[in-house]
């Protein structure tokens, strides 16, 4: 037991050792549970998101295939690889954060939010493309082909902008995360000892490569499948 | 009871990084390569497939699942319990509305 007090004594001395917990490896296991509950909540708000998709798309096959035509799979696919590869970086920052080194953390750190900034780009170069095609739900919506398809065509169009926009506003979240994160590591607060919040800022960040990862195919690809092929 | 909560930092070996990134690489070209193909009603159980795989290596690997605590697990399997409740509930009413029209 007078181990259990030393090793007790000496981590209360760590300057980012909250109080009420034992030691920095137990304050790390409730940091990362506290995550997954919250991821566990997103997880179930982009899943019935994806669920009311899949439904209207089982009604509304041929109106689903005609607006699938509208979107850009190589920009889809190319934002699949950036995040990707953020998703990589991330993991790196971590492991170096793990391993001590501040620098190599930092370039991690640096090049995942460039990763990040990078997707939104290409994402924007898409909304404005649609925004330009009239494929913006509204008013201003325009569809002249097979005009008795266009309210399925914009329903399509609603679940398209709305999912890639709660994407895109978690990804703006992650990015001004990340330059939290970054002054953190800048300020030398994380090394072994310490890097729960690089660890929880990776969960936060994969996650959001999860939903994606689940996106790509469900607004670039999927949608034409079922007039298509079936 | 110390070195439980001591020790929980495993560092990832870099190659079982990369290896997970090639494969998520891998696994995006697939995906779009195999939506150009028609494969008839096999087109969309193959995206959901890869998607699905590509999902699994990103939260073991990538967020550290593989080496987390049994409480973590529990966690997220149950929000994945709990997702398919909503699915198979929600689709079992939705998916089958038409059937007695035929």
């Amino acid at each position: 037991m007078s181990d259990v007090t030393v090793h007790a004594d000496e981590h209360v001395h760590h300057p980012f050792l909250q109080h009420q917990f034992e030691d920095l490896g137990q304050q790390h296991e409730a940091s990362t549970l506290g995550m997954w509950v919250f991821l566990a909540t997103e997880i179930l708000f982009f899943g019935g998101v994806l669920m009311a998709y899949w439904i209207y798309r089982t009604i509304y096959p041929e109106a689903w295939a005609l607006a699938g035509e509208q979107q850009n799979t190589l920009a889809g696919g190319i934002n699949t690889l950036v995040l990707i590869t953020s998703s990589l970086t991330m993991a790196l920052a971590v492991r170096t954060a793990q391993l001590g080194s501040r620098r190599a953390t930092l370039v991690f750190l640096f090049a995942t939010m460039l990763f990040g900034a990078t997707f939104l780009g290409i994402k924007a170069y898409e909304y404005n493309a649609h925004w330009h095609e009239g494929l913006f739900p509204g008013s201003h919506f325009t569809w002249h082909e097979n005009p008795e398809l266009a309210p399925k065509v914009q329903l399509f169009m609603v679940f398209y902008w709305g999912m890639t926009g709660l994407h895109a506003l978690h990804m703006v979240i992650g990015v001004g995360l990340l330059v939290w994160i970054i002054s953190r590591a800048w300020r030398s607060h994380f090394g072994p000892e310490y890097y729960s919040p690089v660890e929880v800022m990776g969960l936060y960040w994969h996650f959001v490569d999860i939903v994606w990862i689940f996106l790509f195919p469900f607004l670039y690809l999927i949608p034409h499948f079922g007039v298509l092929h079936g | 009871m110390a070195d439980i909560h001591e020790a929980p930092h495993d560092v990832t070996p870099l190659p079982t990084y990369f290896f997970v990134f090639i494969a998520l690489a891998a696994g995006t070209l697939l995906t779009w390569y195999a939506s150009t193909i028609n494969l008839g009603w096999a087109n969309t159980p193959i995206a959901l497939f890869i998607a699905t795989t590509k999902a699994v290596l990103v939260i073991l690997f990538f967020m550290h699942v593989i080496h987390s605590t049994r409480l973590t697990w529990v966690v997220i399997i149950a929000s994945f319990v709990w997702l398919g409740m909503l699915f198979v509930l929600t689709f079992a009413d939705y998916l089958t509305r038409f059937w007695a029209i035929d």
